[in-house]
């Protein structure tokens, strides 16, 4: 019979083969689940993970996906390595498109080169700001932050419905609820012609090298990892945990923002009722699938990228629902939450012995 | 002034409240065992689904109940197995139970959007139903508004009453002083787990087939949250969550009459009503840190390995 047994040491190995073998395992399991929906498993594989990126504008378009998860999911991992759970990043993505959308519709005739950098600043401070209220709860009120984000979400998901139906409704846009379009001296500039990559993503390269020097070269790192495996020893130490509370939720929070302000200024190009869909969450699990690492974020935010664009192309070319993304990415958690198990504990065969003994 | 608004609007209070009040009941016996499954919202949606399906399909109202609860079920049963066997971090699982729940309940549900169901019938005894506010109030709901009820006294008799009620909560409270007497937490806590799945899944069978009889993706609309949020606000008592559940239904309330009483506030304003009030009562409740501590299950959380 199986059983765990504990390691000595947890396997510094296995943090890295696990995400292999969640993927893996994702991929049989989906091919298993297709082949019983009457869908060529061989064929929606090729659907799903290699035709939608066969070519420039495919490359181009998963850069854009994973710009935004890439960008949360690297915030989001100096909080969860300190159990600083922020899933509200949904509401602060929302808030940060707000911020930085309602600047360039109000600045909407100005022509200024410094329209884009103002709106981004926006951007990154109405995450921040959505942010702030979770933290100060905690802190504050020592109000469960898990539960408090969420709600926060809802709330934003609903403030942008009221601007989009109300207030920022563009008058001439026969009754849609859609704001105008943005100016394009308010749009991110294209870095690749003909493709919609945008500067959007070198920022987002850029956020996670500076987050890597945060992670590895700075204390502000090594105390996010104390604070989460030793949490006495770091109050021995004197680290100030509520300062942690703050660090982590304005940081994430303003990752989350800028995501946001990326998705309205670049790929979109005006306020919609629908922003994101679910970014701020699938970045939770880029966040677990890359190791809470900047670099693990970095490649694991293109894989989950790649599952929308599959979820896409699969509606198009083989009819399958888009929710198949869906269940794709929380298969893929699952999975890689099971394998993490590898981490600590070996799986052996046969009884323990001394649990042989205890039983006689 | 009349009241004629006041049955109509306490009729709505109560199928506002039920679902939430299955939700958080079945958590609270989840959490009493020291598990925190944050995929109640994932467990009601999917409830949802199943009940939908069955109900349009068979078109009989307890076999979606029975569905509902057995989707629930099955998918607390993954947490399950992930958590207690293979020790995955709780928070985490529980994300992922709801974004999975989320996808699966909209990959299922891609075929019946648009489909109707007739509703549950409620309760209707001649010549006492019709009997003037206490008939409507009393005697004119489904039988799920009544089961919840039921439930919620059976399983505060089953923790406070009951030995096994009372290794659920020895399990929750110290799970290593529970295994070394000789109890199996992982069992326990197996069926804790279960039960709160099971229950979640109810809840969310009577969004889609009493509250509104229609399938929308997403319409727990993060019901599953406030009801972990109830938990949280019952002190993990069933009788205060159902209290909790009510006050909710009460502020559903203020959305649907305030505009009739000419309040002119946008629809989006008063949608934010429930999620405000739930930070609100979170703050309240947890303001007082060593009080929010003592309530808690003490192995809240926390993860049990018999070798450790």
């Amino acid at each position: 019979m199986l059983r765990l047994e504990q390691r000595p040491e947890p396997a510094k190995s296995m943090v890295y083969v696990s995400p292999l073998i969640a993927v893996l395992l994702t991929v049989i399991t989906s091919m298993v689940v297709f082949a019983i929906l009457g869908v060529d498993p061989v064929r929606a594989i090729e659907a799903f993970f290699i035709e939608p990126i066969s070519n420039l504008d495919g490359l181009a378009e998963l850069c854009v996906k994973a710009t935004p998860l890439v960008l949360i999911g690297v915030g989001l991992s100096f909080g969860f390595q300190a159990n600083v759970w922020n899933i509200g990043a949904e509401g602060q993505l929302t808030l940060g498109a707000l911020a930085g959308g309602g600047l360039a519709l109000a600045l909407f005739n100005q022509e200024s080169i410094l329209l884009v950098p103002a709106m981004i600043v926006a951007g990154v401070l109405g995450g921040m700001a959505w942010a702030t209220i979770p933290a100060l709860l905690k802190t504050r009120f020592n109000t469960n932050e898990i539960l408090t984000s969420l709600m926060l979400t809802y709330v934003a998901l609903l403030l942008l419905s009221y601007l989009v139906h109300g207030p920022w409704k563009d008058p001439q846009g026969q009754n849609f609820p859609e704001s105008r379009l943005f100016h394009v001296s308010a749009m991110l500039p294209v870095v690749v012609e003909g493709t919609r990559l945008n500067v959007g993503w070198l920022l987002a390269l850029l956020v996670v090298a500076g987050c890597w020097v945060l992670m590895t070269r700075h204390i502000f790192g090594f105390q996010v990892k104390v604070i989460g495996m030793a949490p006495m020893a770091a109050s021995f130490a004197g680290f100030r945990e509520k300062r942690i509370v703050w660090m982590t939720l304005l940081l994430s929070g303003g990752c989350a923002g800028l995501a946001g302000v990326i998705e309205v200024a670049g790929a979109i190009g005006q306020i919609v009722p629908v922003i994101s869909p679910g970014y701020g969450f699938t970045a939770i699990i880029v966040a677990f699938l890359g190791r809470l690492h900047p670099v693990g974020v970095l490649l694991a935010g293109l894989l989950m990228a790649l599952t929308y664009l599959g979820g896409d192309s699969a509606q198009i070319t083989m009819n399958l629902p888009n929710a198949v993304t869906g269940v794709f990415q929380g298969m893929l958690l699952f999975f890689l939450l099971a394998s993490d198990v590898l981490i600590r504990y070996r799986i052996r065969f046969g009884r323990h012995r001394i649990a042989l003994e205890a039983a006689e | 002034m009349s009241f004629d608004w006041l049955v109509p609007a306490i009729l709505t209070i109560v199928t506002a409240a039920t679902p939430l009040v299955f939700a958080a009941v079945g958590e609270a016996v989840a959490e009493k065992a020291g598990v925190l499954n944050l995929g109640v919202e994932g467990m009601m949606i999917i409830g949802a689904i199943a009940a939908f399906a069955t109900a349009v399909s068979t078109g009989s109202g307890l076999l979606a109940v029975v569905a509902g609860a057995a989707a629930g079920l099955l998918l607390a049963l993954i947490f399950g197995v992930l958590t207690i066997y293979l020790q995955s971090n709780q928070v985490a699982t529980g994300l992922a139970l709801t974004i999975f729940g989320l996808g699966l309940s909209a990959l299922i549900g891609h075929g019946y959007v648009g489909k109707t169901f007739a509703g549950l019938p409620k309760l209707d005894i001649p010549g006492i139903t019709s009997i003037p506010v206490i008939g409507p109030l009393l005697f004119g709901h489904d039988g799920l508004v009544y089961f919840s009820v039921v439930s919620v006294i059976a399983v505060g008799w089953f923790l406070n009453r009951t030995r096994a009620g009372m290794l659920v909560r020895a399990v929750g409270e110290n799970h290593d002083a529970a295994h070394s007497i000789g109890y199996s937490v992982t069992l326990i806590r197996l069926a804790a787990v279960m039960f709160g799945g099971a229950m979640a899944g109810i809840g969310g069978a009577y969004l889609s087939i009493a509250y509104t009889p229609l399938w929308v993706e997403n319409m727990t609309a993060g019901r599953g949250w406030i009801a972990l949020a109830l938990v949280v606000f019952a002190s993990w008592k069933p009788w205060r969550a159902f209290l909790g559940a009510y006050l909710f239904g009460g502020i559903t309330i203020i959305q649907l009459y305030a505009q009739g009483m000419g309040v002119h506030v946008s629809a989006q304003f008063l949608s934010m009503l429930p999620y405000i009030a739930t930070i609100l009562v979170l703050v309240l409740i947890s303001r007082d840190e060593t009080r929010a501590r003592l309530n808690a299950p003490a192995c809240l959380g926390r993860n049990f390995h018999a070798s450790g």
